[in-house]
């Protein structure tokens, strides 16, 4: 087995009396899909949040490509190479879509005090966001503004801007929350083609896209992993039909 | 890709044409010593007020003790004056540098919150830079301090000229401007803009906002410096209402009144401010009452301040005429 690229270790984390993660030990394997499922309020999002770094866990420690992470900020995570993407959109609606790609490739891309040359000329720059645009199918909008661009393509975009971070692994956050049916669809082929180029942490309600796109599942419930197998050991897991399944899902 | 060279003139023709205006002035029966000197006041306060249309419409800072870089910088003029120094080459640097310490020192404390709490801690600075000045009484205290003489450059009184100080003013509002615009189209104003719209895009992508800010703050401070060792040389006189948080707001009214979406929006807006308060103070004793609700208007029905003023006219004209609009269609 190859060393873990995301270790997370006895992770806790309360707010006030409110247990919101508890004692979370996990791991995402470089080229893996690891989803994250549970109901509403299992905390799987304050556990996306701890992963990012947007939020401090009480206890335990979070390895990062061989690397203890956990007293890093947001911003020094991504520059190692983890990027996020938003369970609720999160794009520039002021520029276009090229410059909201651009902006992460520049991130990466040598200084960013550079204060006379126009950025907007830089080919450098534009050549990857371009590329990072074709990947998830946006490059016919590349020039439209990020704000007039639909629901499902704000979606696109942010993969794009994740991608775009050349990271080692995404931490998606319900990337598929609010697509309509034929987004869903185009979706869950970008992320099928991405997973041998990255590790993916997944974290997703519509379980059709979970148990296509999976490799491993780990079940979270009241802020603890139940259990963590593959499509098939969670489709027939007694504990997890009780706690979150409903039997329709497993049909 | 850089946009098309007509339409970058475009979008700037109303501020290039203010700018041309202004160079033109002093042959055009705006050449006497009064016009003058109400036009430099126009444009060094135009300086400050493009500096600071950098932090609030470019950065999303919105500082209310702006006031206080540019009277550290005519305080600076002042006290080399009082010292017996007053070589350019000597106390402009030094009135810039000094603007810009004092921006980078309140700079990295302001720029730890944001929201009302920056306006409000930037507006606690700027209180405390007035009463500082106005505790220095060998520089006049609260009655202010007149300027022996204006500052030399290599010994030559180049300065006293008033046509020569009105194109030096020029030269410098129009360079403030075009590298304001350079700087916010670089990668730098594009991290920003970007920490502007969405300050967790810009985290999530490996960016700490902070020290991007801090830099752009200490910029726009070095620009307020300069501008207030301009405007020491223009009335020869600097007393601490320099630094009176009420100037703040006024050079905040200017970046509204003249369009936050443009660097050249301020330009506008300190020129109308400056030459409306002047035409109107002299026709009425009470111009205030006719000032203020004049401002109001413009916040109503110029939401996108003076800059964008042509382009909300001609969409109004072309409701109002709905043949015309078929006849360009």
């Amino acid at each position: 087995m190859p060393d873990p690229l995301l270790e997370l270790r006895g992770l806790s984390k309360n707010f006030g009396a409110l247990t919101v993660t508890s004692d979370v030990s996990l791991t995402v394997l470089p080229g893996e899909i690891h989803a994250i499922i549970g109901p509403n309020g299992a905390g799987k999002t304050t556990l996306i949040h701890q992963i990012s770094g947007t939020l401090r866990p009480d206890r335990g420690t979070i390895r990062f490509a061989g690397q203890d992470v956990t007293a890093l900020p947001f911003e020094r995570r991504a520059r190692l190479g983890l990027a996020r993407s938003f369970q609720i959109t999160s794009i520039v609606p002021g520029f276009t879509a090229l410059e909201n790609v651009a902006l992460a490739v520049q991130a990466r891309s040598g200084s960013s005090f550079r204060f006379l040359r126009p950025v907007a000329g830089e080919a450098a720059l534009n050549a990857e966001a371009r590329a990072a645009l074709d990947t998830v199918g946006l490059g016919r909008v590349a020039d439209r503004g990020a704000a007039a661009l639909s629901h499902g393509e704000k979606r696109q975009l942010e993969l794009a801007i994740a991608i775009a971070m050349n990271p080692r692994l995404l931490l998606l956050d319900e990337p598929l929350a609010g697509a309509g049916p034929e987004e869903t669809e185009r979706l869950i082929g970008i992320l099928r083609a991405l997973r041998s180029r990255y590790g993916i942490l997944l974290v997703e309600h519509d379980m059709q896209a979970v148990f296509a796109l999976a490799d491993r599942i780990s079940v979270l419930v009241y802020g603890r992993v139940i259990v963590t197998g593959t499509v098939d050991e969670i489709r027939g897991h007694p504990e997890v039909r009780t706690a979150y399944l409903g039997e329709d899902a497993l049909a | 890709m850089t946009a098309p060279f007509h339409k970058t003139l475009r979008k700037h023709a109303l501020a290039l044409v203010t700018l041309l205006a202004l160079a033109a002035a002093p042959f055009l029966g705006f050449g006497d010593g009064f016009a003058l000197s109400l036009l430099a006041r126009a444009m060094i306060l135009g300086m400050a007020a493009v500096s600071l249309s950098l932090l609030v419409g470019g950065a999303g800072l919105v500082s209310l003790g702006h006031a206080a870089t540019m009277g550290i910088g005519a305080y600076t003029v002042v006290a080399f004056d009082a010292a017996g120094i007053s070589e350019g080459l000597i106390v402009f640097p030094a009135a810039i540098a000094a603007a810009a310490a004092y921006a980078l020192v309140t700079g990295a404390v302001s720029l730890r919150t944001s929201g009302v709490h920056f306006i409000m801690i930037t507006l606690a600075f700027g209180q405390m830079a007035f009463f500082t000045t106005s505790s220095f009484s060998s520089l006049g205290g609260d009655d202010g301090y007149t300027l022996y003489a204006r500052t030399e450059w290599l010994g030559t009184r180049i300065l006293d000229s008033r046509l020569t100080f009105h194109f030096l003013c020029l030269g410098l509002l129009a360079l403030v401007w075009v590298g304001g615009g350079l700087l916010l189209g670089s990668r730098f104003g594009r991290v920003l803009r970007a920490a502007r719209e969405n300050p967790q895009r810009a985290l999530a992508v490996g960016f700490q906002p902070y020290p991007y800010r801090l830099v752009a703050y200490v910029m726009a401070g070095a620009v307020g410096g300069l501008a207030g060792a301009l405007l020491a040389n223009a009335t020869e006189f600097v007393s601490p209402a320099l630094l009176s948080w009420t100037r703040s707001g006024e050079l905040l009214f200017m970046v509204i009144l003249g369009g936050v979406g443009q660097l050249g929006g301020a330009i506008l807006g300190a020129l109308a401010i400056v030459l409306l308060e002047e035409s109107l103070s002299h026709l009425m004793v009470y111009w205030r009452l006719v000032f203020g609700p004049l401002l109001v208007l413009s916040v109503l029905f110029l939401p996108d301040g003076l800059v964008g003023a042509p382009l909300r006219l001609r969409a109004a004209f072309r409701f109002a005429s709905p043949k015309r609009r078929n006849a360009d269609a």
